[in-house]
């Protein structure tokens, strides 16, 4: 009797079968969504199989993330996926070089040498290729295939972060909201794709020769293949015939162990699922004990109304907010007295402009004539663009617009939490003044919009999808790092059978988790915030995510009946507050919108190195419309700044001042990579190598570019931005062709402080000459020298060096202890001149009666590739800025809670205690690269400096990411606000 | 009740009044390790006690007491020690913590002040804070480091290596399931009494013990398959403690594999020589230098005896410290010692040199060390020895448990087939 082989593939997302007969050939094939019930689809499935092939005894074999613990449990045969790839490959062709495989959750590349196989799977932060696919295309209101179908039409790529998918939406989100084209969104999320898949794998193994395609969306998206194919110069590609259940096929190859009947199966699957249920998983309390706990929870919260107006019989004044959000636009009008008129709601599906063209066409036709629109004002993401596009009388920055809308719900409010799609915000309010405002950081980004692409994915409403959390006996414990950690622990809750009840109250559970611990950072909320909380943003209209957080603070707080609106509601109160007696609003007539045109195209603003991909918006006027600039020169506006004192420029022009003497003639060349701390020693590296007859060398600027040469060889995906860099730099230093190049592993930096209780580097900063050494080895590393040097000890430092460079150049232990003098005393001068330049510019604000921020990073910090811009932004925005080591000799801050025991973290808390002495009008800013886990315990403690002096503590996190958008908004919150204290701190 | 002392700095002593009245707790960070460590103290007259709570609600204590973005060995230990002192039944007033302290360029240096923290943030700050390290850092009176002290709790240390290393080349052959673990708990009996006593001089009796213990364990009635050997590296703490790593020992045994951990105690003379390392290299006192180094020399001769017998007895031994250390000539400096630093890359060659080629590198989330030393030579280790088969894991509270068990199966998949590919 003949046995059939049967391979089934759970994969995240999907479950594909292969049956093969004895000959390998396929008699069956299936390929379905497992629509997150896995047990549901088998049993389907499985009644499938026996009805083509009755009731008989099969070799079956699982595979895939999803199949492991289920085959276990029933006994069955399992084989790993990637190895089940391999067999499959194997059996169609002898001669591939690399496979890449993409699935929903996990990205695989194989490397085929000889009988050498090498099998890598991305790291746990770059989870989620199709899973990310599926969210973008939600993005933009389309699915997976409609987004191949856009990227077909491209004219440009955006740089669009690919470590992962919470970064790359953070990157296209705002693209959307300022007008890009969807094709051209389309292709650059591919491209995406292709950067992290390269960068988080290939690890210093070239992709070339013939290369596999497989997996759903290599399948499936013809786009996808092309930028792989494109990016990667590829000639030879290989796509198998049945590329959608290939890895099932290779398990039925491999399906050998246990014969099993298919009645048996399911009766095992079907005792599984109930095993299952009696626990293993994590799973939480459940959100309300029973049906009577959710009423009385209902009751009380339908007390927060707000006071509505019939907009049909109202005459008088109105004003109106436009809050054009990351995912949604929404829109109020208000009466004199601030009755809420009308309302309007919506997803902006990717069209922020056509979307409140509509919405302000349909809000034409019920106005009635006896009503006067005094003012417009725009507020969120689009705020610019918006009031532009639409004529609008002003705008506000969101975090204000939320504030005016909060205090007016609640004057005693103390704290205020906003959680919408994309963003988080929370201020605390003292005496009617914003005294703290913390965004999230591009880590629990899109918590809101996650939790409502995750319901439609499963065919719900989020309304229906909430409702069921409300529910839930046994919630499952999510976990509360980002989106990507969340997707990844629902796969694999579902393959256990969780139920859709307990996800969805999980998911709640999370976003709440999410933004008490990782983004407030409060243990005890009511004591650090006061007991008057009020939430909004659209994501508190879920009951869930309402319940979760007064479960978690333990504390009852108040729900606005227009959660969802308050954006708008407090742009409409401030654009009451413009309003003067005889204007009345410019806002585009219905009239001028029925004929209102707009279109977007791409450009590049050629105007400094920082070369930022623009988006010009022309409307229909002729009016231009120009975003996606960092400063004011991309927007074509001619001020000039130079005057306004900016440490990050000034010490980036410094710097690249330390060069060569033309005129001079140097017995050899000596490459020096313009990285991490070199931007700091700089200043000793270059004269101490000239008093040594060498020439030095740079390599070039840091650009998105130089990064992507050097994304290959990068072992470790999770690293800082900053490290991922060097890789670059080397790439462009070997091309320079140096007669050496020099790049010192450095453990210990100079202690500034006596008071620290030690001067480390971080281990990154201090090692990785070891991590290209030992990683680059493609390009000729035979003259790299990457010795292990301290400043701190003349005669070890003259011996090291000695050591290093004789083989180089003709020189004397005592030569080299001569240059080691002048390049100290080199380095001495220019961080005295920075600390001068610091103290000039504290005076010069002073003078000037301007605002000033100092931004607290690392000397790396100043590569306008790694702080994309920023201070230029800052400049733009007439605000002095200042470095933290240009002020941090200012003071002596002797006690840290934590072990002082990193000079560059040394500046940090000595700067933060300088702030602390200054006034309003001064304040800091931290810049943290993604990564950077020594941040974690310097954040808290800059944090603790300053609120123990009453003052504001924001941080910016950066990585690959470039666009401004969330950055722009935080730092006019902030300025925002220290005006507005600054004038309190006057008048008192 | 014990009055409060501070010492100059504002930090809250562990006074003579408080080793009479307080119990200590321990944290536990290794398993075969922390039993003896405690067991060592307790015969010390510190009334000291392990904490052996996995329960998920110690994750969330850690979460709200300390930065999300911190690796997730302080976050357990945090949320391990105020999940325990917020249990019922427990005087708030009459416990102590203590932590080991490191030292060096790693954050980890700094667990011992995040904890403090943390106290203060859930109003705990009456609780002192001991810090076991052997640099002399923050004294205590009421807890101090005697000769006898050290010389149990480097007995603890040696015996634990041991132990774990015999249990592991025989758990996974046992006939009858179940046979190992009644072993180690009628040695754990033994032991007891074994670190109860009052002599300084105890090799003679450690060596006894030993001789025991390895001719016990000789007696087990085992099999004589073959199973392909995991070798397990990384960050000491998720490296050794099953709540920080998913209690990866037992998920290897359970896909049919021998484990491979090393001795912990290399690490510790891992600690001391790196510091004697940067005296030499970049400058400092050169009295301590030669004492740590003497302290380095002094530890490898008495374990050298230790392997020497279970190389006799019949049982795969570790490699001495020195011959650790030389087997990175040319692939990474002994100068990169944070964290873990060239240790790591060291076991991973061992590891690879005596029949465990196959290896789970584990890390926190975040790691920056691991990023150089562990993730960084990967691929050097691979050219230099192609039968490697490493995967590199990460731990974090927030990483789901099917993602780790994918990578590892793969690996382990790997094992079995190259080991029948060799055959």
């Amino acid at each position: 009797m003949k046995t059939y082989r049967v391979g089934i593939d759970i994969g995240s997302t999907t479950i594909k079968v292969v049956v093969l007969d004895e000959q390998d050939t396929i008699v069956h094939k299936s390929y379905e969504r497992h629509m997150s019930s896995i047990s549901e689809s088998l049993k389907r499935m499985f009644e499938t199989l026996r009805d083509k092939f009755g009731d008989q005894k099969m070799h079956f074999n699982f595979t895939g993330s999803a199949g492991l613990s289920l085959a276990k449990n029933i006994g069955a045969q399992f084989t790993q996926e990637v190895i089940s790839a391999t067999s499959a490959l194997r059996f169609h062709v002898t001669d591939i070089d690399v496979c890449i495989e993409l699935g929903g959750e996990d990205a695989k590349i194989i490397f085929f040498d000889g009988a050498n196989v090498e099998q890598r799977m991305n790291g746990t932060c770059a989870g989620g290729t199709g899973a990310f696919i599926d969210q973008m295309a939600s993005l933009l209101d389309t699915d997976a295939a409609g987004v191949n179908e856009l990227a077909k039409n491209y004219e440009k790529i955006h740089d669009i972060a690919s470590r992962c998918g919470v970064f790359a939406k953070t990157d296209i989100q705002p693209l959307l909201n300022q007008g890009a084209r969807k094709e051209d969104i389309a292709a650059s999320i591919f491209q995406a794709i292709v950067n992290q898949t390269v960068a988080g794998l290939s690890q210093g193994r070239k992709i070339k020769g013939r290369v596999a395609f497989l997996g759903g969306p290599l399948t499936f998206a013809s786009e996808l293949r092309k930028r792989f194919i494109e990016y990667l110069k590829l000639e030879n590609v290989f796509m198998p015939e049945n590329g959608e259940v290939f890895v099932a096929f290779g398990a039925a190859l491999e399906a050998k162990e246990v014969r099993l009947s298919i009645a048996d199966v399911i009766e095992n699957i079907k005792n599984y699922r109930k095993r299952h249920k009696a626990g293993m998983r994590k799973t939480i309390e459940p959100l309300f004990k029973d049906d009577a706990d959710y009423q009385t929870f209902k009751e009380r919260h339908n007390l927060s109304q707000v006071k509505t107006g019939d907009l049909a019989s109202y005459e008088g004044n109105a004003y109106l907010g436009i809050d054009a959000g990351s995912t949604t636009t929404k829109m109020v009008l208000i009466s004199e007295d601030n009755e809420l008129l009308y309302s309007f709601y919506a997803h902006n599906r990717g069209n922020p402009v056509a979307l409140v063209r509509k919405a302000l066409l349909a809000f034409y036709e019920k106005l009635p004539e006896k009503v006067i629109l005094k003012k417009a004002f725009s507020t969120g993401y689009g705020e610019e663009l918006i009031k532009h596009a639409f004529h609008l009388d002003g705008s506000e920055v969101e975090t204000i617009c939320h504030y005016n809308a909060a205090k007016h719900f609640n004057d005693r409010v103390s704290f205020v939490i906003d959680i919408g799609g994309q963003d988080m915000k929370c201020f605390k309010v003292e005496n009617g003044v914003i005294t703290s405002i913390v965004l999230n950081e591009a880590c629990s980004s899109g918590c809101g919009s996650f939790i409502e692409t995750f319901s439609e994915s499963l065919g719900y409403e989020i309304a229906d999808f909430a409702e069921l959390a409300v529910k839930a006996r046994a919630p499952v414990d999510l976990g509360s790092r980002c989106t990507v950690f969340m997707n990844s622990s629902v796969k694999q809750a579902q393959s256990e059978a969780a139920k859709t009840e307990d996800i969805s109250a999980g998911l709640a559970v999370s976003v709440v988790k999410n933004a008490l611990y990782k983004v407030i950072r409060a243990h005890d909320v009511t004591e650090e915030y006061g007991d008057q909380i009020l939430v909004q943003g659209g994501t508190f209209n879920n009951d869930a995510v309402l319940r979760a957080f007064e479960r978690e603070t333990g504390v009852n707080v108040t729900r606005p009946s227009i959660a969802g609106l308050m954006g708008a509601y407090g742009a409409a109160l401030l654009a009451k507050e413009a309003a003067r007696p005889h204007n009345h609003s410019t806002m585009l007539s219905s009239h001028a919108l029925n004929t209102f045109t707009y279109s977007a195209k791409g450009a590049v603003c050629n105007k400094c190195e920082n070369k930022c991909p623009l988006t010009v918006n022309i409307f229909g006027d002729g009016k231009k419309y120009i975003s996606g600039n960092r400063c004011e020169k991309g927007a074509g506006i001619k001020i000039s700044y130079d005057e306004l004192p900016n440490l990050y420029l000034y010490k980036y022009d410094k710097l690249m001042q330390y060069q060569p003497d033309p005129e001079k003639t140097y017995q050899k060349t000596v490459g020096l990579p313009l990285v991490l701390n070199m931007y700091e020693n700089l200043p000793f590296w270059q004269p101490f190598f000239d008093a040594l007859g060498l020439k030095t060398i740079y390599s070039e600027r840091s650009t998105k570019k130089l990064y992507e040469t050097g994304q290959d060889s990068i072992p470790s995906d999770t690293i800082c931005y900053p490290a991922k860099l060097v890789h670059g730099h080397i790439e462009s230093l070997v091309k320079r062709n140096p007669d050496f190049i020099f790049y010192p592993n450095m453990p210990y930096n100079i202690l500034e402080k006596i008071y620290a209780d030690n001067h480390y580097n971080c281990p990154v900063v201090a090692h990785y000459p070891e991590v290209i050494e030992a990683n680059m080895t493609h390009v000729d590393l035979s003259d790299y020298k990457q010795p292990y040097l301290t400043f701190n000890d003349k005669k070890k430092f003259v011996e090291t060096v000695y050591r290093m460079i004789k083989s180089y150049c003709k020189t004397s232990k005592k030569n080299i202890a001569q240059a080691y003098d002048i390049g100290m005393e080199s380095f001495k001068a220019f961080r005295k001149d920075v600390q001068q330049e610091g103290e000039r510019a504290l005076q010069y604000a002073l003078d000037h009666d301007l605002n000033t921020l100092v931004l607290a990073g690392r000397p790396y910090h100043i590569d306008p590739e790694v702080n994309h811009g920023i201070p230029k932004l800052i400049r733009s925005l007439n605000v002095v800025l200042i470095s933290e080591d240009a002020i941090s000799h200012l003071a002596e801050q002797e006690t840290v809670a934590v072990l002082n025991q990193w000079t560059y973290h040394t500046r940090l808390y000595d700067t933060a205690k300088v702030i602390a002495g200054l006034s309003p009008r001064v304040n800091l800013v931290q810049l943290v690269s993604f990564g950077c886990g020594l941040d974690a315990i310097t954040a808290d403690e800059v944090k603790d400096v300053l609120e123990a002096n009453n003052k504001l503590y924001t941080q910016i996190k950066i990585d690959e990411i470039s666009n401004l958008g969330a950055v722009n908004i935080r730092l006019r919150s902030l300025l925002s606000t220290m005006n507005k204290e600054a004038k309190t701190y006057g008048e008192a | 009740m014990a009055k409060l002392e501070y010492d100059a700095n504002g930090r809250l002593l562990f006074t003579e009044e408080m080793r009479q009245e307080y119990t200590i707790l321990v944290p536990q960070m290794a398993p075969y390790h922390f039993e003896y460590l405690v067991t060592a103290m307790q015969t010390e007259g510190l009334n000291a006690e392990l904490l052996r709570t996995t329960d998920y609600a110690l994750i969330n204590e850690g979460m709200k007491y300390s930065h999300n973005d911190i690796c997730i060995p302080a976050m357990l230990v945090i949320g391990q020690f105020i999940d325990a002192i917020k249990k019922k039944g427990i005087d708030k007033h009459k416990v102590a913590l203590i932590i080991t302290q490191t030292g060096g360029g790693c954050r980890a240096s700094n667990y011992i002040k995040l904890l403090r923290k943390a106290l203060r943030k859930a109003k705990l700050e009456f609780v002192p804070v001991i810090s076991l390290n052997a640099n002399g850092l923050e004294k205590n009176p009421g807890f101090k480091l005697t000769p006898r002290l050290l010389h149990k709790l480097h007995d603890a240390i040696v015996l634990g290596d041991l132990m774990m290393n015999l249990i592991n080349q025989t758990r996974p052959y046992e006939k009858k399931p179940g046979d190992v673990q009644t072993l180690k708990a009628a040695i754990d009996i033994r032991l007891q009494s074994y670190f109860n006593h009052n002599s300084l001089f105890t090799w003679g009796r450690l060596k006894k013990e030993i001789a025991e213990i390895l001719a016990r364990f000789q007696a087990l009635d085992l099999t004589t398959e073959s199973k392909p050997k995991v070798g397990v590296v990384g960050e000491i703490y998720v490296k050794y403690s099953p709540l920080g790593n998913n209690h990866l020992e037992q998920t290897l045994e359970d896909e049919g594999v021998e484990v491979v951990t090393p001795p912990i105690y290399d690490f510790f003379l891992y600690s001391f020589d790196s510091r004697a390392h940067d005296i030499k290299r970049y400058g400092g006192p050169k009295k301590e230098y030669w004492i740590l180094k003497l302290l380095v020399w002094y530890v490898e001769i008495r374990r050298e005896k230790i392997r020497k017998a279970m190389r006799a007895a019949g049982f795969q031994a570790p490699i001495a410290y020195k011959k650790l250390k030389s087997l990175i000539k040319g692939v990474i400096d002994v100068g990169t010692h944070t964290g873990e630093g060239w240790l790591l890359t060291a076991e991973m060659i061992d590891l690879i040199q005596h029949g465990a080629p196959n290896i789970v590198c584990t890390q926190p989330f975040g790691c920056l060390p691991n990023h150089i030393a562990g993730k960084g030579m990967f691929k050097k280790i691979k050219s230099l020895y192609p039968e490697s088969n490493i995967v590199a894991i990460d731990y974090d509270t927030s990483a789901s448990r099917i993602n780790q068990l994918n990578r590892i199966n793969l690996m382990v998949s790997n094992a079995f087939r190259n080991m029948k590919e060799r055959s």
